[in-house]
């Protein structure tokens, strides 16, 4: 397998773009990440592209071909992926194995979902069908509903709190303050979260990630390659994926993603390190419950622990572990099929210095995670600054 | 929700019919089409789930998906039945303060959902505290 780095990386703000079309957001994401790579059009051998539900959304299909058009980049393959959630994840996965293998050197991926075009008991139906369509949502089990599940039987077995959960969305949207990208640039409070109504109980609206427009997108290259367009690349050193039953009812615990494990594992294995080397991460906190499972099954805290671990700062931009620089998904926003794409951007900007005002300072190794559904699909990224000579 | 779906799921969500492994012992609902424990070694026959079981983790939704807007609020529990298999149900007829984990339920029959543009009723499964 050959080594393959990020070179470039666009993305558009993350909001509510009434008065934009989800073709121009792909080209305002795609055209960014071919400006910054310092590659031209012609260079792009192939397009991947997560989008999740643009059926339900806005009508439109085919969203592989459509990427390569609206960039002018015809007639290069160009393909569509979807896992729910995690379908951005899933793309970079791809076009990272296009060029390990050797297919491909240079490739554009992107992530795209333009989800406030329908109501939001709409989006709820769209979103729903990341869960079991026949055994859940049938029953009229929202994704909320089955978040709320796990969170319940969380702080039931761990004796985990309402106000560890709400801790998780503080610290997202202090974080998200100084991310001009970020649909919620403002910091809330505790009070506010635990003040607002539940949507699922014990998880309120203030645990819930938004409805966002968005797309991002990135160039990745073959390492060698990489320095010819740009000085400093991201090497990509391990990508992991891993699925599990698409139903809760599947599983056998409820208070860990099995997907995530097995993903984790994996991208330690490729790159050869464990979760104390890793400095900084992007977890999917779709709900606040999904960070606390997420950093526990990535090993950066012992299992039942996350939500103390947040409460007491830890994963603070300050603190041990730094999760979700960026605003994560509560506070930067979630257009489904961009998420995982725009998480691989934070990684690349924290790792080349770019990332300003909520930049770390020791950042060398980043890992990103996405999850699909309520854990069926899980995708692990590590990153860090391309060694060897300019 | 369509047609074909509510009538070719009738034997599942009126009387929560499943499968068994005659290999293994493991229940399924619903029902499996490949026991993922044995897979070619599996046998799989049709069985009916026991209507019993307990509440392994429960939610009040409030902000009900499209269709399901005249419930909320409204239980949903993930249950584990007799025999071990799981099982995502709303839970009805049941006083607040009764539901909570490890509370023993029993199945009954409701109607789902009646917003099927063809005009199509969905009945099925949904599951009460017993004392």
């Amino acid at each position: 397998m050959r080594s393959v780095s990020i070179i470039g990386a666009g993305l558009t703000e993350f909001g509510e773009h009434w008065e934009r079309s989800f073709r121009e957001l792909i080209a305002e994401a795609g055209i960014k990440a071919i400006q910054d790579s310092g590659i031209e059009g012609k260079d792009i051998q192939a397009a991947y592209g997560g989008c999740m539900a643009s059926g339900r959304f806005i009508g439109q299909e085919h969203i592989g071909a459509l990427i390569a058009d609206q960039l002018g980049l015809n007639p290069i393959p160009s393909t569509r992926l979807e896992a729910a959630c995690a379908s951005g994840g899933v793309a970079l996965r791809n076009a990272y194995l296009a060029i390990a293998s050797g297919a491909h050197d240079v490739v554009a991926v992107g992530g795209i979902e333009k989800m406030t075009e329908i109501s939001t008991e709409e989006a709820a139906i769209a979103l729903g069908g990341a869960g079991d369509q026949e055994t859940e949502l049938f029953h009229g089990a929202s994704f909320p509903a089955l978040y709320a599940l796990m969170a319940r039987r969380h702080m039931h077995e761990f004796k985990t709190t309402e106000e560890q959960l709400a801790s998780v969305s503080v610290k997202n949207h202090k974080n998200a303050v100084n991310n001009p990208y970020a649909q919620f640039r403002k910091e809330i409070s505790l009070e506010q979260v635990m003040n607002s109504g539940y949507v699922a109980s014990p998880l309120k609206l203030l645990d819930c990630s938004p409805i966002t427009d968005g797309a991002a997108a990135i160039i990745l290259c073959e390492s060698e390659k990489a320095r010819q367009f740009c000085e400093n690349p991201v090497e990509i050193i391990a990508s992991a994926q891993a699925s599990d039953s698409l139903a809760l009812s599947g599983r056998a615990v409820l208070t860990e993603l099995k997907a995530t494990l097995a993903a984790a594992k994996g991208a330690y294995m490729q790159a050869g390190i464990t979760a104390d080397m890793i400095d900084f991460a992007e977890v999917h906190d779709c709900f606040t419950i999904a960070e606390i499972l997420a950093i526990e099954d990535l090993g950066f805290v012992h299992k039942g622990s996350g939500g103390k671990a947040t409460e007491d700062g830890e994963t603070a931009i300050d603190g041990r572990i730094p999760i979700n620089t960026s605003g994560g998904l509560k506070a930067k926003g979630h257009p489904v099929g961009a998420t995982g794409i725009a998480q691989s951007i934070e990684a690349y900007y924290q790792l080349r210095g770019r990332a300003k005002e909520r930049q770390l300072k020791e950042a060398e190794i980043g890992l990103t995670h996405n999850v699909g559904g309520s854990g069926a699909t899980a995708v692990v990224h590590i990153f860090r600054k391309l060694e060897g000579k300019r | 929700m369509t047609v074909p779906l509510v009538w070719r799921n009738y034997p599942e969500r009126y009387n929560l019919l499943g499968n068994f492994c005659e290999n293994c012992g493991s229940a399924y609902f619903p029902a499996r089409p490949v026991c993922p424990k044995c897979r070619r070694k599996g046998r799989l026959v049709v069985q009916e789930m026991p209507h019993t079981g307990k509440i392994i983790s429960f939610t009040e939704v409030f902000v009900a998906p499209e269709g399901f807007e005249n419930e909320a609020p409204y239980f949903l529990a993930l249950i584990e039945l007799d025999n071990g298999a799981k099982i995502l149900s709303q839970i009805v007829d049941s006083k607040r303060e009764k539901i909570r984990i490890g509370a023993k339920v029993d199945k009954c029959f409701r109607k789902i959902a009646d917003n099927d543009k063809e005009g199509a009723i969905a009945y099925g499964y949904k599951f009460k505290i017993i004392e």
